[in-house]
């Protein structure tokens, strides 16, 4: 593409999500955070127009995440990360710490985004609060 | 099209097709870009004259698709009952599925993207000499938008369009006329001027209007969209205009 657009599959996309009230993530194809919605900044602790877009590198660490029963989780077994590396649905029940300072207990169930022409876009992760 | 070498490059196969066809005996190569598959985009197809000339060969590129080939799509049109040839009768005409990408023809560099448009549905950019055309005849840029236009990264055909010297582009619907058909894949005269000014474009050719507006009314329409517009020229888009880039 001879000027930056993002590829209208995530245009479409985000403007689906944007109008939803289910928390919803997208991270473009090499893992940069490139937006999250309305019902998605109450469980992060901040909004995305103030923290976001988020490269990838700049990613790790930004929330802490555990496991359920707050045993570490590595990096690699985030559901976005599985999705994004493996290309294939990935789910889990988490526990993070948002920017507000608040631990919340959700599932995360993370989804690859694949275009026509086997062209991988990025990836849609959307999150259910549980009881902690 | 035409460019520089000679090749004649033909945006979309609309009912002109049949026109055109008889003014191409001398060409060797033809290629025919097709946005989508929709009738009003392949109608002319089996009335152009190249097509059954053996001589003269035809590619033919259009959007891919995840269950059948180009060539498969255009074939429910292109047989029997609906037509007596079928797509393997013509031996002279090559199918190519196009995913989003850039491919060259003749020295013209061709980018393909898909934009905001029910089903699959490609715009192109053309590039020669440091000249560009943007075709984005169905084209709905604002669906859904909270802040359109006000983000060029997030707003669809923006990447095939910016800095276009000619943009033709959907002006099918007035602003009454698009309240009442959100998401039917098409702008209205607000949103083609902003889109316009958004991509910084020199001229706008308005294109695929409303078959439902006169001659009157289109003319009445493009006098406001003139008044309005800023930074560029429109050329409304009519049967025959010529436009040298």
């Amino acid at each position: 593409m001879p000027h930056q657009q993002q590829p209208v599959e995530m245009i479409l996309l985000r403007q689906l999500a944007s109008y939803l009230a289910i928390p919803m993530w997208m991270m473009d194809d090499t893992g940069n955070l490139i937006y999250y919605n309305e019902a998605a900044e109450g469980l992060l602790g901040i909004r995305f127009d103030d923290v976001g877009p988020i490269t990838s590198e700049n990613l790790v660490g930004a929330w802490h995440v555990t496991q359920l029963d707050g045993s570490d989780l590595p990096e690699y077994d985030f559901p976005v990360v599985t999705a994004l590396s493996k290309r294939k649905p990935a789910h889990q029940a988490i526990r993070f710490q948002g920017m507000d300072g608040v631990w919340r207990a959700v599932e995360v169930t993370a989804l690859p985004i694949e275009g026509q022409g086997e062209r991988f876009l990025g990836v849609l992760a959307t999150f259910w609060e549980v009881e902690d | 099209m035409n460019g520089n070498e000679g090749r004649l490059i033909v945006l979309d196969a609309g009912s002109g097709m049949r026109a055109l066809g008889a003014n191409v005996e001398a060409a060797e190569q033809v290629d025919v870009l097709i946005t989508h598959l929709h009738m009003d985009h392949i109608q002319g197809l089996p009335f152009f004259a190249p097509l059954h000339n053996p001589d003269i060969r035809v590619d033919v590129w259009g959007p891919i698709s995840t269950t059948q080939t180009l060539s498969e799509r255009l074939n429910r049109y292109l047989s029997p009952p609906l037509f007596p040839l079928r797509v393997r009768d013509l031996s002279n005409v090559v199918f190519h599925d196009v995913p989003p990408g850039t491919f060259e023809l003749d020295g013209i560099q061709v980018t393909a993207d898909l934009v905001s448009h029910p089903g699959p549905t490609l715009g192109y950019r053309l590039e020669e000499s440091g000249k560009v055309l943007t075709y984005l005849p169905d084209h709905e840029p604002a669906l859904g938008m909270h802040n359109f236009p006000k983000n060029p990264e997030w707003t669809s055909g923006y990447g095939l369009a910016s800095g276009a010297d000619l943009l033709i582009h959907d002006s099918q619907y007035t602003d009454e006329e698009y309240s009442e058909r959100i998401g039917w894949g098409h702008s209205s005269y607000t949103h083609l001027l902003a889109f316009a000014a958004m991509t910084g474009c020199r001229t706008l050719m308005t294109f695929h209007h409303d078959p439902d507006h006169s001659d009157q009314t289109l003319d009445e329409a493009h006098e406001r969209l003139r008044a309005t517009s800023q930074g560029f020229e429109i050329v409304a888009g009519t049967h025959g205009a010529v436009i040298d880039i």
